[in-house]
């Protein structure tokens, strides 16, 4: 009877500890995929999704264009220039530094967007 | 205005024949082939089977004629065209059929497509071909990539001012070719500039009025479609220096695709590109390169003939596609 007992509880304890390894793991999961995601900005159909991105400071984004057409991503302050990005060409900057950093396609002015670093 | 072959004019204010205030559209796709030419406050349009008439005419009477073609793109190879220079090669082939020989031709800018000298020295070479042996150019956005035109200035730019703006005379119609893809702002349009504006006020201080004017640039001098940045910022004081005179016609490239308005005293005109066709404004999602059947591909790219008549108000100003 007393084994049995000791059985279930060591059962129990087990179904919890496991449960908060699970939803720990699949937390940690989350984190990451938000962070891939986030350090990443696709050049689609003449504009740049997301157009606002906010990262913690020290990240590195990354411009990718998919469009036929070439495009570049130009820091309006200066902070950053691309090269010309023909289709599937990419360009990264990393963020050393809080602030606001709005920029813009230099070829296609419409086309505009803004990195928060926080 | 599709379907129609005359339109009279609406407010005849000033007596002149000018209509100030209405203004008389006239549009032609890329495709259609028309021919859209004012006299005496009249605008006409003409089929693409009266053209050869006129220009026949025009030839007789020894008044002058020249091509603009525009957006080679040379080194695009993505649907709809993977063979810009074949194309380009058809345009050249178009032009040396004319009736009328075009005494020279304007390249109203995307030349290149990524501004590499292989992509220039491609189109340089297919040129060469064309029976008139001078070429003006005026930049594209495309022609200015990574070197803010130092590239161009070198290749197309000899005794051109500033950024490589300059103007000429011929047979007594003054051509004025400008620049306005340099220094683009953020969420702004296509833009001249101050100190090119200054010069072309002094440029055209001491004509006539009864010059007839040409002005070629790359982007529209005229808001098509602020949206996807086809429009000028600052071309309404370019025009304002051109209000005295008689006749101003306006060429421009870069929407790949033809489109006319005629405001008062001044003709605009867009060209069809030599490499694929572009959106009509706001039918979809971007002005990306659109694409069409391979058997259409050659209705949608065209070249613009130009004719100048002695003692008409306008010149005529035709397309045609290449097949």
């Amino acid at each position: 009877m007393k084994r049995s007992i000791s059985i279930a509880i060591l059962t129990v304890v087990l179904v919890v500890t496991i449960g908060t390894i699970g939803t720990h793991y699949q937390s940690l999961m989350v984190n990451a995929q938000q962070k891939s995601e986030t350090t990443e900005v696709k050049i689609d159909n003449f504009s740049f999704a997301p157009g606002t991105l906010t990262v913690p400071v020290g990240t590195t984004v990354t411009w990718t264009n998919r469009d036929d057409i070439p495009h570049t991503a130009v820091s309006t302050e200066g902070a950053f220039k691309s090269k010309v990005m023909d289709t599937d060409e990419k360009f990264s900057y990393k963020f050393t530094k809080a602030g606001t950093f709005p920029y813009f396609c230099s070829v296609h002015p419409k086309m505009t967007g803004k990195v928060v670093v926080q | 205005m599709a379907g129609k072959t005359k339109d009279e004019l609406l407010h005849d204010h000033n007596k002149d024949g000018i209509d100030r205030r209405g203004f008389l559209k006239c549009m032609a796709w890329a495709g259609t082939g028309a021919l859209c030419v004012m006299q005496g406050g009249v605008l006409k349009s003409y089929s693409l089977s009266q053209m050869s008439q006129m220009q026949s005419k025009a030839a007789g009477a020894g008044e002058l004629s020249f091509v603009q073609i525009s957006d080679s793109h040379m080194g695009f190879n993505k649907p709809a065209n993977t063979d810009v220079a074949g194309t380009l090669k058809a345009a050249v082939d178009k032009i040396n059929g004319l009736a009328a020989p075009p005494e020279f031709m304007l390249h109203t800018g995307d030349i290149s497509h990524l501004s590499k000298p292989e992509e220039f020295d491609t189109v340089d070479q297919i040129l060469k071909g064309a029976t008139p042996k001078n070429v003006f150019y005026v930049p594209g956005e495309h022609d200015m990539l990574n070197d803010d035109g130092k590239q161009f200035l070198e290749r197309y730019g000899k005794g051109s001012k500033g950024a490589g703006w300059y103007s000429f005379d011929k047979k007594g119609v003054h051509f004025i070719g400008l620049v306005n893809v340099l220094n683009l702002k953020a969420g702004g349009l296509g833009t001249l500039g101050h100190e090119q504006l200054e010069w072309m006020e002094d440029d055209v201080k001491h004509l006539k009025p009864s010059t007839p004017i040409v002005v070629f640039a790359h982007i529209p001098l005229w808001s098509v479609y602020p949206e996807w940045g086809w429009g000028t910022e600052d071309s309404a004081q370019a025009l304002a220096y051109l209000k005295k005179f008689g006749s101003v016609t306006v060429l421009n490239g870069h929407i790949h695709q033809t489109m006319q308005k005629i405001e008062g005293n001044v003709t605009f005109h867009t060209a069809a590109s030599t490499a694929f066709p572009q959106p009509q404004p706001g039918k979809a999602d971007s002005p990306g390169p659109m694409k069409v059947p391979a058997e259409q591909l050659r209705s949608v790219l065209g070249i613009t003939d130009v004719n100048y008549v002695q003692g008409q108000q306008a010149l005529a100003v035709v397309d045609s596609t290449l097949g």
